[in-house]
């Protein structure tokens, strides 16, 4: 009976938490009930993935209501995917939050904070989850409030102005989503993404149509921080709490990268997206430029979690190239670097909430000698950016070898070098933060006697390292469902 | 000119969200950012009522010497859009609360004067 009923807890269940922990006004309570309700959504999710493979695509029609009238929730091997990958996330970085959080919150602030990451949660998961294309919009709104809330709760005032800025950007970004939904709804009278899949082709060679999915691609763009629309975001990942940084950078681009497939694949279909309107045309140059510029800009950033939040716009990059080769191992690789970039760079950002909470900084002239100070930590960062860097046997070769197989495939060698060069640059931005710790003296600094990072925020930190090499070497789940999803992919409406 | 005409209400859907994007990108005053984004949301409030009104329907709803009948589903939309956008609009204004009490002041030059700002 219940198990029926999945699709739909899925998202109910954080969204009726999420007041519960607004009541209760305690904020170890508050985490309580985020944690306990961020593990059942993880269950849900394995569960409904499993089932995704066994079964092929779960259909859930909310309230009884048949699709294309009532809202329908869509589940197949990428949304399930996906779906693993935030309620994933969310379970795993809030183990970390308690800690972190009474560090770097005020105290009478802290339960707004568990509130705000179950809407999060929510608003994530229901883009995830849903096939009604106005829905998209709807959670995409509840995620985004929701994070400009957490992104303001940081102990640092310039966290207010990120906030803002995200604010703005955002809500930009969200309604530029929303003007296209409108002119595909003109066209085609329906928001069921199968049902518009349908009809599309019939009208697609209309300038409506045509500017609706420009629209698209800003308004995604901009929320999935894709070179150039990507300057909220290091502001916004730089000021944030330590695990909202952490959960965000997971979460929050890789959701808006799986809603760039699902409008292109599914729902514009791949022949009309990339053979009739070109996208590739303007997605392969903007991700390899985001890539380097993006790792090239955080080499010469001085603050640690910059430095990372410049990163992730290089590897929405990779994500962005992997994407336009639109071929399996292409597909494949933006796919599993989606799973792989949310494990190290949770990963990492938890480090950096380890190296707050002791120092309360995160500047690089600050980490000087911390190898010795903090070996546990640091050895942690050492690990998790090998990953990022895509050293063999870590998750990041992984995907970093999909993408290059794909750029070679379709022969252009230039790309791959590309790719490669800005891995390069990636070695040198890790290696920065490594000579600061191991290379040098610690701060000849009486008041600042430093010891390891407690063991409550290790444990967190380094089950996602181990799952970072865990998924290096065993890649059947990851690079079995991404092919499926891949191919399911460029299957619809090809 | 009577394509143009017939075509007003994007005309003006086009105005508001021009004159909305203008205000938010240029303005340095963090509440009439927000005052221009409000704009900018309510073009495309304007531009879904319009695509679902039909040329002489009513409301939907059934009553006699009545047989057409606007689409109403945009109109429900909206409502959705609308309600997130208010919510939009009291965040962004809490934000511009707290951001006068750590700063001193609204204007975004005098914020990035305050020093921290990377």
């Amino acid at each position: 009976m219940i198990s029926s009923h999945l699709p739909a807890l899925q998202v109910v269940i954080p969204l009726l938490a999420a007041p519960l922990c607004i009541v209760v006004h305690r904020a170890k309570a508050a985490w309580v009930i985020a944690l306990v309700v961020s593990w059942a959504s993880l269950a849900i999710s394995v569960r409904l993935l499993e089932r995704v493979l066994q079964e092929g695509v779960v259909v859930y029609s909310m309230g009884g209501w048949a699709a294309p009238w009532g809202i329908e929730y869509r589940i197949d091997e990428i949304n399930a995917f996906l779906l693993l990958i935030v309620s994933g996330g969310s379970a795993l970085v809030l183990l970390f939050a308690r800690v972190s959080v009474e560090r770097e919150i005020e105290a009478e602030r802290r339960y707004v904070f568990y509130t705000m990451w179950l809407l999060c949660l929510t608003g994530l998961l229901g883009i995830a989850i849903t096939g009604d294309a106005f829905n998209v919009f709807v959670f995409l709104e509840i995620s985004s409030l929701s994070s400009y809330v957490m992104i303001s709760l940081g102990s640092d005032r310039r966290g207010l102005m990120a906030a803002f800025r995200y604010l703005i950007v955002g809500t930009i970004g969200a309604t530029f989503i929303l003007i296209g939904i409108g002119l595909l709804y003109m066209m085609t009278g329906t928001l069921n993404m199968a049902d518009l899949a349908e009809r599309l082709p019939a009208v697609a060679d209309t300038r409506t149509v045509k500017v609706a999915f420009w629209f698209f691609a800003v308004g995604i763009g901009t929320k999935m921080a894709l070179f150039p629309l990507h300057f909220w975001l290091p502001n916004a990942y730089a000021y944030a709490p330590s695990a909202a940084s952490a959960f965000l950078a997971a979460s929050a681009t890789k959701v808006a990268v799986y809603v760039w497939l699902r409008f292109y694949f599914s729902v514009f279909g791949a022949s009309f997206s990339f053979d009739a309107m070109s996208l590739s045309d303007i997605l392969l140059p903007l991700g390899l430029v985001a890539a380097l510029v993006g790792s090239a800009v955080a080499v010469f950033q001085q603050d640690v979690k910059r430095m990372l939040a410049y990163s992730s716009v290089a590897q929405i990059g990779y994500m962005a190239v992997g994407i336009s080769f639109v071929s399996v191992n292409g597909l494949i690789g933006a796919i599993v670097h989606l799973f792989n970039h949310a494990l190290m760079k949770a990963a990492l950002f938890m480090v950096l909430g380890c190296v707050f909470y002791r120092l309360g900084s995160v500047a690089l002239r600050d980490l000087d000698g911390l190898g010795r100070q903090m070996p546990w930590t640091m050895a942690a960062f050492v690990a998790g950016g090998l990953s990022l860097i895509g050293v063999p046997s870590s998750a990041g070769f992984i995907s970093k070898w999909y993408l290059i197989l794909a750029a070679l495939e379709s022969g252009s060698w230039p790309i791959a070098f590309l790719v490669l060069l800005s891995s390069l640059l990636a070695v040198v931005y890790v290696w920065r933060v490594v000579e600061a710790a191991y290379f040098r003296a610690p701060l000849d600094d009486p008041s600042r006697r430093v010891v390891e990072a407690p063991v409550s925020l290790l444990v967190p930190v380094w089950l996602l390292v181990a799952a970072n090499f865990y998924f290096g070497l065993e890649t059947s789940l990851t690079v079995g469902v991404a092919e499926r999803a891949a191919r399911t992919l460029l299957g619809a409406g090809g | 000119m009577q394509q143009f005409l017939g075509l007003y209400n994007y005309w003006i859907v086009i105005f508001l969200m021009m004159s909305g994007f203008y205000i938010v990108m240029t303005s340095r005053n963090l509440v009439k950012k927000i005052i221009g984004l409000n704009i900018f949301q309510a073009s495309v409030f304007v531009f879904y009522i319009s695509i679902g009104k039909v040329s002489e329907g009513t409301a939907p709803i059934v009553a006699e010497g009545l047989s057409r009948y606007s689409n109403p589903l945009p109109h429900v939309l909206i409502l959705t859009a609308i309600v997130v956008g208010v919510a939009t609009t009291a965040l962004g204004l809490a934000l511009v609360v707290r951001i006068h009490s750590a700063y001193g002041s609204i204007e975004e030059n005098e914020i990035e004067e305050g020093g921290d700002e990377a």
